[in-house]
């Protein structure tokens, strides 16, 4: 594994009003690995990955303080914020098809980025569709709409909106939450392909999808890092922590 | 399980990192962002320019000297024409003002909330349907058809059944403006009552409650504070209609001894002298300064109204 | 206690008593409710008994005639719609972006509930009170007369919170979700604004616009004292018979005019023309209401 750091992470703390909910955290992020999350809920995942790609600023109650870098840069400096959107891609929870057709969702961010060029937007729409395991199933109705779709096939097009902007990390925050076992397990096949090319943090609730799919994995409780390790370690008897152990092991979480 | 289209290569071209938006596009979208921030605090521009033009206009008088401000709010005796012994006390009419709301509200916040209670907790979703469609096109009535109706129809039938001299009164401009304010109640009070939780109905059915029991002793007091605020803001309705009570009221410039008697309100009187008096006269400024006491009194109403109503929201 | 399955859930004296009590509830407060709407309904019934001599087509199409105490209402008519396209093509986007503002952009700070308090006072304030400030504002200060102009401009500073507000409850009907899901691929607020918030709100916010039209057509009082004028000479069906600058008629100001000012005028023409201004507006709110039902009923989600 290259060691190249892809994101670092220093002393993050985040509070929404008066109440902290993480508590300054440091971690790096290397270059094209699979980075799994795992801890119980309301450990502060999904707003660890706000902080990544600065969603967080339309909370208005948040109050950031800490350094993350991506590429070596401070996000909190970045000028050109929407291009660093556009570097991460995001999956959330819940699938969100948006109220437009098949084609405009996935087409949305590259427009956004000011690609009007029509060769070119089919070109990506198809790849990213495909790459979201999704082309088969709507290549012929690409013009209904995003919302129509099933729960499943929501997902993958939220998955396929997200690469539709090249991005060079790609964030799941759970993605496995509203999908059968079946779709859940084509996209685990299309995250192995695609870290290839680029970083993956996989924030899950599963211990279980993070062992099979993760190269090194954080256990995140409260806002803080118990521990964080390779999967060897943390799935094993090995852990420092015991907590680390007994929550993969199930006995509490 | 077979992926077969996800065995594609990816081609990553990156050519959307590289893509840039049009200079205009950038430029417009500031621009227009730059506008609608604009928007966004034009309200309280406009706000600001409504109190300080009438303000403006009442002004001279109110600092001139020889005008007494406890003259104007606690003296009956209006005389803006008369040659010598020129008198602007509006006590007169802000009797008149809340004896005709007094009257309004009286009607209206029985029959209001009652008929907010029948459609929050009583009628099937069909009738509710209907009926707030027709609470909402009533709503709809412009006030000098209302004002008209009180000339036309309400004088009569009052004549007829009280035998008063004139139709035109207290009670006349009572009734319609109480029939003005009906839908405001009617809404205010259907939300205030929805937003009371199912699970304190079904508490008090498991109880064993009959429905008026749970409407005395459950809805009523944990919608009270919505049920206020419906009604107050019926009353800043009432306080600021001008063209229903214009028509309604009569003209009497005196404090009434009974609801039959004619009256005029603060609003009426503006609307009623305000094309004769000169621009720049004493009595045209005084007109602008019963304007400002009419902004401040609503102004006071809705404020606590909305206190009210953001309290409930925020439980 | 009576344990016998047969006649455990008969009626006692008690439960009758409740289920009496019961329907006695019902009945007081769908009286109630009936108590503000069936008279209503017999008056308005009564309008147009008394209106329907004179009602017809050609009575919106004619001039006045013989000082207004005869002859139909066309430049009262015209006058109106003048008056309210003026008025909601200036307050439309205004109040449009000012509710995109509070709705989009707008962080919870002190500068924005100072706005929300404005818009809501701006939505009390008497009508007469505008009327007051159109005077000193838009026919003194601005030097614009007593005109359509003037007129218009008070309108349409009265009707700008209603559409804040109706626009502000169409924005937030769409989800946030949809709102993240673009952010988080890099869209600006507007492009999301642009591309999915406005789209799917579009038929609210033009449905509260409309509704809007029917209150500035009703309105008499900000009209009244800023470029409302009693008469004026008019050609039969002339649809562009004002210049901005003018003052002209409106239905609200000719029903008053004609009911409290003019004597001896034709009895059934001011009911006529209170018919006619009452169905402009039940007509144009119906439209609302039914373009409302209907959209409803076609959610995208």
């Amino acid at each position: 594994m290259t060691a190249e750091k892809h994101i670092e992470v220093q002393d993050l703390r985040l509070a929404y009003g008066t109440k902290e909910v993480i508590h300054g955290i440091s971690f790096d992020i290397y270059r094209n690995e699979i980075f799994g999350v795992i801890g119980p809920a309301q450990s502060a995942k999904t707003s660890l990955l706000r902080c990544l790609n600065r969603t967080i600023d339309f909370s208005a109650e948040a109050t950031v303080s800490g350094t993350v870098k991506v590429d070596g840069e401070d996000v909190r400096r970045v000028k050109d914020l929407y291009g660093l959107r556009r570097k991460i891609g995001m999956v959330a929870p819940l699938p969100v098809g948006l109220p437009i057709s098949i084609y405009d969702n996935v087409a949305f961010a590259p427009r956004c980025a000011g690609m009007t060029r029509n060769g070119e937007l089919d070109n990506i729409v198809e790849q990213c569709l495909r790459q979201a395991a999704l082309w088969d199933e709507v290549k012929d109705r690409l013009d209904s709409l995003g919302t129509k779709l099933s729960g499943g096939q929501q997902q993958r097009l939220t998955i396929a909106r997200a690469l539709s902007h090249q991005p060079e990390i790609l964030c799941l925050d759970e993605f496995s939450i509203a999908i059968d076992p079946v779709t859940t397990m084509r996209i685990e096949d299309v995250l192995k392909e695609l870290r290839k090319n680029m970083t993956i943090i996989l924030v899950t609730n599963l211990t279980q999808q993070a062992r099979r799919l993760a190269d090194r994995t954080m256990f995140l409780w409260n806002g803080e890092i118990i521990e964080l390790d390779s999967n060897e370690v943390i799935f094993s008897d090995k852990t420092k922590d015991k907590r680390t152990y007994d929550y993969v092991m199930g006995i509490f979480g | 399980m077979t992926v077969p289209d996800s065995k594609q290569p990816a081609n990553f071209s990156f050519a959307v990192r590289e893509a840039h938006r049009p200079a205009w596009a950038v430029f417009g979208e500031r621009t227009l962002t730059g506008l609608i921030y604009l928007c966004g605090i034009s309200a309280i521009v406009f706000v600001l320019s409504i109190f300080v033009f009438v303000f403006k206009e009442a002004a001279p008088v109110l600092f001139g000297g020889k005008f007494s401000l406890a003259q104007f709010l606690f003296s009956t005796e209006w005389y803006p024409t008369s040659e010598v012994n020129k008198r602007y006390g509006v006590l007169a009419m802000i009797v008149g003002t809340f004896s005709v709301t007094g009257v309004a509200m009286v009607i209206a916040v029985p029959f209001g909330l009652g008929a907010a209670i029948y459609i929050s907790e009583f009628c099937g979703p069909k009738v509710k349907e209907t009926l707030k469609i027709v609470i909402e096109l009533l709503a709809a009535i412009p006030s000098v058809v209302w004002g008209f109706i009180g000339l036309t129809v309400m004088s009569k039938l009052i004549v007829q059944y009280t035998g008063a001299p004139v139709g035109v009164n207290i009670l006349n401009g009572g009734i319609i403006l109480a029939l003005m304010s009906v839908p405001i109640i009617v809404s205010i009070g259907e939300d205030a009552l929805k937003a009371v939780p199912d699970s304190f109905r079904e508490a008090g059915i498991a109880l064993g409650a009959t429905r008026w029991q749970l409407i005395w002793r459950v809805l009523m007091p944990a919608a009270k504070n919505g049920l206020l605020a419906a009604v107050l803001l019926g009353v800043g309705r009432g306080v600021g209609e001008t063209m229903a009570v214009l028509m309604a009221t009569g003209h009497a410039v005196h404090i009434p001894s009974g609801i039959l008697d004619s009256v005029r309100t603060l609003t009426a009187n503006i609307a009623a002298e305000l094309g004769e008096a000169p621009a720049g006269s004493d009595h045209y400024r005084v007109l602008f300064l019963t304007g400002v006491l009419l902004f401040t009194l609503t102004f006071a109403v809705n404020l606590i109204a909305d206190l009210i109503v953001r309290g409930i929201r925020k439980k | 206690m009576n344990r016998d399955p047969k006649t455990m859930f008969t009626e006692t004296p008690l439960v009758r008593s409740k289920f009496r009590q019961e329907a006695a509830a019902k009945w007081i407060f769908a009286g109630m409710a009936a108590a503000m709407i069936v008279p209503l309904l017999l008056i308005l019934g009564y309008l147009v008994e008394r209106a329907w001599p004179s009602l017809s087509l050609g009575f919106i199409l004619d001039v006045p005639i013989r000082g207004m105490k005869e002859g139909g209402i066309w430049p009262a008519f015209v006058g109106t719609i003048y008056l309210v396209f003026i008025s909601l093509a200036v307050s439309a986007p205004i109040g449009i972006l000012a509710a995109v503002y509070l709705n989009e952009y707008a962080k919870d700070n002190w500068l924005n509930r100072i706005i929300n308090l404005a818009v809501i006072n701006l939505a009390g304030v008497p009508s007469i009170v505008h009327a007051l400030f159109g005077l000193g504002a838009f026919v003194y200060a601005a030097k614009f007369g007593y005109s359509i102009i003037s007129a218009s401009l008070t309108l349409a500073i009265m009707t700008l919170p209603v559409i804040v507000a109706s626009t502000r409850e169409a924005l937030a009907s769409v989800p946030r979700s949809f709102r993240e899901a673009c952010w988080n691929v890099g869209a600006t607020r507007w492009q999301t604004i642009q591309a999915i918030v406005l789209p799917n709100s579009i038929s609210g916010i033009l449905t509260g616009v409309i509704l809007q039209v029917s209150r500035a057509a009703g309105e008499t009082a900000p009209i009244m004292f800023t470029g409302a004028v009693f008469f004026k000479a008019v050609q039969k069906g002339d649809l562009f018979p004002y210049q901005l600058h003018e003052q002209c008629m409106a239905l609200s100001m000719h029903l008053y005019t004609i009911s409290t000012q003019v004597p001896g005028v034709k009895e059934s023409i001011p009911f006529a023309t209170a018919v006619v201004l009452l169905g402009l507006v039940l007509v144009v709110n119906a439209a609302a209401i039914t373009l409302r039902v209907w959209l409803r009923n076609r959610k995208k989600w």
